[in-house]
């Protein structure tokens, strides 16, 4: 480490690393110098001035954001000059301000207002009119309200250096200057809302939450995504049981500050008028609401009787329910039921690349890894699209670390723009196109490799064979889709030896019993088994409830506690926040069916009760509570859980975009409503 | 015939030497009286060489700030990869100045010679013109110079077999007061919005396209043939120590006989304005002058017997500028002047800091209600007050710009303001 500077903060004798920005030194030490612009992890504008601060032998105050430490530097952040300057930055700021913050969308949790109740300017001196222009709104999402903004180009640079979209600039100038969208009226982007997040004051605003409610009239649950396997922290702002935003204000979690539409806006489905909020029984062609206790006598007196007579289940688990769901139904299944065909939607080859690593330990990349490796390998897939977080990780590093990234790719990706190879190949054809890269990535001092599901079982190990020869250390993403498929992997739900996997259950012809527990896999076939006893617990009558006989309506990952695995398997607690009337968490009702089933599984249906059970059985997943009670993220180490014969169903990716996310985002009218929706892969 | 002010007796003609001659922005008269003998000269020196002339003739930039120019062209890393920029600033925004256009409408060839004489000092083998919009004619000038020269073999590649290769180009201007300011101007050239660069680092190390570039005034670059030619000394001892040469002073407001002189550094201030424009108009008495162009503190008629350089105008708290100097007789309202110069700050602040933005607007705001009658005594001290929080605190010099004359006019003309109280203006002007 280079030598520390010593330098004089408001006479306290300090140290920070050379380089290191005054207002960020004065931080390190618990003393606040007030700033607008300054955003850490962005790029420097020293526009709002408001940061000034007194250094000792220059001639006028000085900006602190924006001046790097030096030896012997004497700084003073409160001195009387710098005290009148901050207040007459915030009089100028109020001049064209409107002063309605008691209607304003963002009162409470103004940064102006802060700033004003902190440093002053309780009184104006200016009479003159103000300068107006009226709202606009550019898309579903993103509303601005010119007279608020206080141009600190926020928005500007996390959209085109956080998000690598750009889709915000500066138009006119002087008092007139206002921020504009990139299609002259409206918006066209990724509509992720980091803009309307990042804003200090309520200039932006979102259609989903503005004018809906105080921040202090909400209760706030930090919990994790449920779209996709990124695993975003998401804090869900619920009132009365209903959830009126999500973001991630306290940069906690994997991902920082970041969400895309899905995480911050995608939440309405939960209160979505078609949930389902009672079960139904399968009356001729209709359905009809009976109640859990009808529900839970016919499906647990059907599954006693076929098991008694030595009939055949056929059970779909989810990559979308808890850990502790998937761990119990598997248990439920084998040992309860008996019965090998249990099996899930399988998105990505994680199996295939835990068998080739061959139990090495450390060769998995956690979502921090992505912001510090020295290089990225991305092969088959769009990831701004299919894995906006890991994308945002790898822009970040770049942009701060100048990482070299490396795209095998179908079609144009986003990762283009700034990547230090691009190279075309179609499915198949991405081993080949690796080899004119070796020279290239034999000169890194470290890899990450992420691919996609067009690499599969032989593929794999051929892939960390190439690896391998590189002679550099190499870590890993095995992508895969939906919130918890790495954890419905891990937690075992695969066929026993000679059980039918996915495609086999929906295909058989012989099967007695079939149980989907949050997966549609009649989506766009039909059941072979016609005379099957189905039951099926979701929470929307999807094409397969509507193949149900018993239907049971179950509660979303943000009605409920547990914990899932993200893609780079990270372990992290999810929080229940939001009420449905109705529905019941998944392993609340798989306990309740074995309870009238008379089964002793000799474990309780309680989430924490079932994870510490996962903590003792499941390979790689003892992990440090302390870490994950508090609300971190802790990786399961890999871990080979099924064998190469039990692997052999059919993978594919799920082929989301941004704006889709299986069923949930059919029912989210955020994502219908915005023009980019269903958006598509491969279009750069 | 061109239309030009009469010269005056007083005038020591260096680059104005060729103004009054037939055709003088032709190449072919341009060549008849000693062009480009100065690049030739100076391809038989070195670049250090060339810098070391540069700096004796104590030339100090035209274009406002007076930074020396031989210093500047000496931060450029010769050494740098990269290549390098020669970029001509004929923005020519300061409300009082108007002479890079003359410089550019009869001597075009002198100021491309002066660019590629810097091209040689600090291995640039590119040079841009930035010219305001407003100059439309101007442009059509340079580019028919630029044609001729390369017809000639004066630009482009191997120049008169000396082995150096220089190209140039014209831009035109965005159109804003702003995009004078040396970094506005760099973002657009390279086609971004005109707002300022955070600096460091500065243009001499990562300038246009992030590359090592000198950025000068048209009048600037248009000195330096005749510094080449005639030496570092003789033009230095043209003017006062550390204020070499001579420049073109742009008398404008209540004179005689306005218009663009070129002077000694150094001239005296009443002398310029008795002598040589003809004394204030209509037999009226002097009230005030602005030095350097409208961003230079006023000085009153008693502060003007006074040496028009950069160091003198500094001591008595104003600025030489840009050379522009405004005469305003005794019947000018000093309200209605304050009033007219922040309109045109707050119009041309680009807007990306906010004591300038906010404060630019919020003066203007006063300021117009002051003139018409509804001003009230706190807002005097007010606008004083509302300048000083500008000043020193902006992202770029222009709200210095804005703030500096205010606060002149207030501490200097106090009593004007105050008459204005009654709703009236002392002058019946308005
Ligand atoms: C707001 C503003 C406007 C300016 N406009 C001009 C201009 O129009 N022409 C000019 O030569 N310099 C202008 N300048 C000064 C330039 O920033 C720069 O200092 C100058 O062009 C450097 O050339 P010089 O060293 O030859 O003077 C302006 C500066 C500011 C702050
Ligand atoms: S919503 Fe996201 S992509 Fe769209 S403008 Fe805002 S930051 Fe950019
Ligand atoms: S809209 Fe908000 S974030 Fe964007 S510049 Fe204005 S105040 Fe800053
Ligand atoms: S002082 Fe600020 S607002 Fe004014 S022109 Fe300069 S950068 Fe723009
Ligand atoms: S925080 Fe430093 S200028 Fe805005």
């Amino acid at each position: 480490m280079a030598d520390l500077v010593t330098l004089t903060i408001d006479g306290r004798t300090v140290k920070a690393a050379p380089g290191t920005l005054v207002i960020d030194a004065a931080k390190q030490n618990g003393i606040e110098i007030p700033s607008f612009c300054y955003y850490e992890g962005l790029s420097l504008q020293a526009a709002c001035r408001m940061c000034l601060v007194e250094i000792e032998k220059a001639p006028k105050l000085m900006v602190g954001c924006t001046t790097p430490v030096a030896e012997g530097m004497v700084v003073r952040t409160d001195s009387p000059a710098v005290r009148t300057a901050r207040k007459m930055t915030l009089e100028f700021l109020l001049t064209n301000h409107p002063l309605d913050c008691p209607v304003c969308d963002k009162g409470g949790e103004c940064e102006l207002q802060d700033m004003v109740f902190r440093y002053g300017a309780g009184e104006s001196r200016f009479a003159e009119m103000k300068h107006h222009v009226d709202e606009k709104q550019w898309s579903p999402v993103v509303f601005y309200d010119g007279p608020r903004c206080i141009l600190c180009y926020r928005c500007v640079r996390v959209c085109n250096e956080g998000m690598g979209v750009g889709a915000l600039g500066i138009t006119n100038r002087g008092v007139t200057a206002e921020i504009a969208p990139n299609k002259g009226d409206h918006l066209e982007c990724d509509e992720c809302g980091a803009c309307i997040d990042i804003c200090p004051v309520g200039a932006l605003t979102s259609g989903t939450y503005r004018y809906k409610t105080r921040p202090w009239e909400m209760e706030y649950d930090a919990t994790i995504c449920g779209h996709c396997s990124n695993g975003c922290k998401t804090t869900l702002g619920v009132r009365n049981g209903q959830i009126i935003r999500a973001n991630n204000r306290d940069k906690s979690g994997v991902n920082g500050e970041f969400l895309c539409i899905k995480g911050r806006y995608g939440f309405d489905f939960v209160h979505s008028e078609e949930r389902l909020q009672s079960p139904l029984k399968r009356v001729g062609d209709k359905f009809e609401e009976i109640s859990w206790a009808e529900a839970l006598a016919t499906v647990a007196g059907k599954f006693k009787a076929i098991k008694e007579r030595g009939g055949k289940f056929g059970v779909i688990g989810s990559n979308q329910t808890t850990n502790e769901e998937n761990f119990y139904l598997r248990k439920f299944v084998r040992e309860g039921l008996g019965a090998p065909n249990i099996d899930h939607r399988r998105t990505g080859d994680v199996g295939a690349l835990l068998q080739a690593l061959g139990g090495k330990q450390g060769a998995l990349a956690t979502v921090g890894d992505l912001y510090l490796t020295k290089a990225a390998l991305v092969i088959g897939s769009d990831l701004s699209q299919q894995h906006p977080l890991l994308a945002y990780q790898l822009r970040a590093n770049k942009r701060h670390h100048n990482a070299h990234l490396y795209v095998v790719a179908p079609g144009a990706v986003r990762e283009d723009q700034y990547a230090f190879k691009s190279v075309r190949a179609a499915a198949g054809g991405e081993l080949a196109a690796l080899e004119g890269l070796r020279d290239s990535l034999k000169a890194e001092a470290d890899l990450t490799i992420l691919f996609g599901d067009s690499l599969q079982g032989e593929a794999v190990g051929k892939l960390v064979a190439f690896a391998d020869s590189l002679g550099i250390p190499v870590k890993y993403v095995p992508l895969v889709d939906y919130s918890n498929s790495r954890g419905a992997f891990d937690m075992g739900v695969g066929p026993a030896e000679g059980g039918l996997d996915y495609n086999g259950i929906v295909s058989a012809t012989d099967l007695d019993a079939v149980w989907v527990v949050g997966e549609n896999p009649l989506k766009d076939k039909a059941l072979g088994s016609t005379g099957a006893f189905v039951v099926v617990q979701d929470l929307f009558l999807t094409e397969t409830a509507k193949r149900a006989d018993i239907v049971l309506p179950s509660a979303s990952a943000y009605e409920k506690n547990g914990t899932v695995t993200s893609v780079t398997g990270e372990v992290q607690k999810l929080k229940s926040g939001a009420k449905v009337m109705g529905a019941k968490p998944d392993l609340e009702i798989i306990g309740l069916i074995g309870k009238e089933m008379g089964l002793n599984l000799g474990l309780i249906w309680k989430s924490d009760k079932v994870f510490e059970e996962i903590r003792k059985t499941v390979k790689g997943y003892d992990l440090p509570l302390p870490i994950l009670t508090t609300g971190g993220a802790a990786q399961a180490s890999a871990a080979e859980v099924m064998s190469s014969e039990q692997r052999a169903a059919s993978i594919q990716s799920s082929r989301d975009t941004l704006f889709t996310s299986g069923t949930l985002g059919r029912y989210s009218k955020m994502l219908q409503s915005v023009m980019e929706s269903p958006g598509g892969l491969y279009r750069g | 015939m061109p239309q030009f002010n009469e010269p005056s007796p007083l005038e020591v003609k260096i680059l104005t030497k060729r103004f009054q001659l037939p055709n003088s922005a032709s190449i072919d008269t341009y060549l008849a009286t000693d062009g480009y003998k100065a690049f030739l000269k100076a391809r038989e020196m070195t670049p250090e060489q060339i810098v070391e002339e540069v700096k004796v003739s104590t030339l100090r930039g035209r274009g406002g700030a007076g930074f020396p120019t031989g210093m500047k062209w000496s931060f450029v890393p010769r050494n740098s990869p990269k290549p390098k920029y020669v970029i001509c600033n004929a923005d020519e925004g300061e409300p009082g100045t108007c002479k890079d256009r003359l410089l550019m409408e009869f001597d075009p060839h002198q100021l491309i010679e002066g660019m590629m004489i810097a091209g040689l000092a600090v291995d640039a083998h590119k040079g841009y013109i930035y010219i305001r919009g407003e100059y439309r004619y101007l442009i059509e000038i340079m580019d028919k110079a630029i044609a001729e020269a390369y017809a000639r073999g004066w630009l482009g590649k191997n120049i008169q077999g000396t082995g150096f290769d220089f190209d140039c180009y014209t831009h035109t201007g965005a159109g804003s007061y702003e995009c004078g300011e040396e970094t506005a101007l760099l973002e657009s050239l390279e086609g971004k919005r005109g707002v300022p660069r955070l600096k460091p680092p500065f243009p001499a190390v990562s300038g246009a396209f992030q590359s090592p570039t000198i950025l000068n005034n048209v009048e600037t670059y248009a000195a330096v043939p005749a510094i080449i030619r005639d030496g570092g000394a003789a033009f230095a001892a043209l003017g006062t120590p550390k204020n070499g040469g001579t420049r073109l002073f742009c008398l404008s407001g209540h004179l005689n006989k306005p218009g663009v002189y070129e002077l000694p550094m150094g001239f005296n201030l009443l002398r310029m304005i008795n002598e040589v424009g003809g004394g204030v108009r209509n037999g009226k008495k002097l009230k005030a002058v602005i030095p350097g162009g409208s961003s230079c503190p006023v000085l009153r008629a008693d502060e003007c017997d006074i040496p028009m350089d950069y160091d003198s105008l500094a001591k008595a708290k104003s600025m030489a500028g840009s050379g522009g100097v405004i005469i305003l007789d005794e019947d000018t309202c000093m309200v209605r002047a304050a009033m007219r110069l922040m309109k045109f700050y707050q119009h041309e602040s680009c807007g990306w800091c906010v004591p300038c933005r906010e404060g630019t607007t919020w003066l203007k705001k006063i300021l117009v209600r002051f003139h018409d009658g509804r001003g009230e005594r706190q807002d005097i001290d007010m606008i004083g007050e509302l300048s000083k929080s500008i000043l020193g605190r902006t992202f770029c010099p222009l709200g210095d710009a804005a703030a500096m004359p205010t606060i002149a006019f207030v501490e200097k003309f106090r009593d004007e303001f105050e008459a204005h109280l009654n709703g009236k203006c002392p002058y019946g002007q308005h």
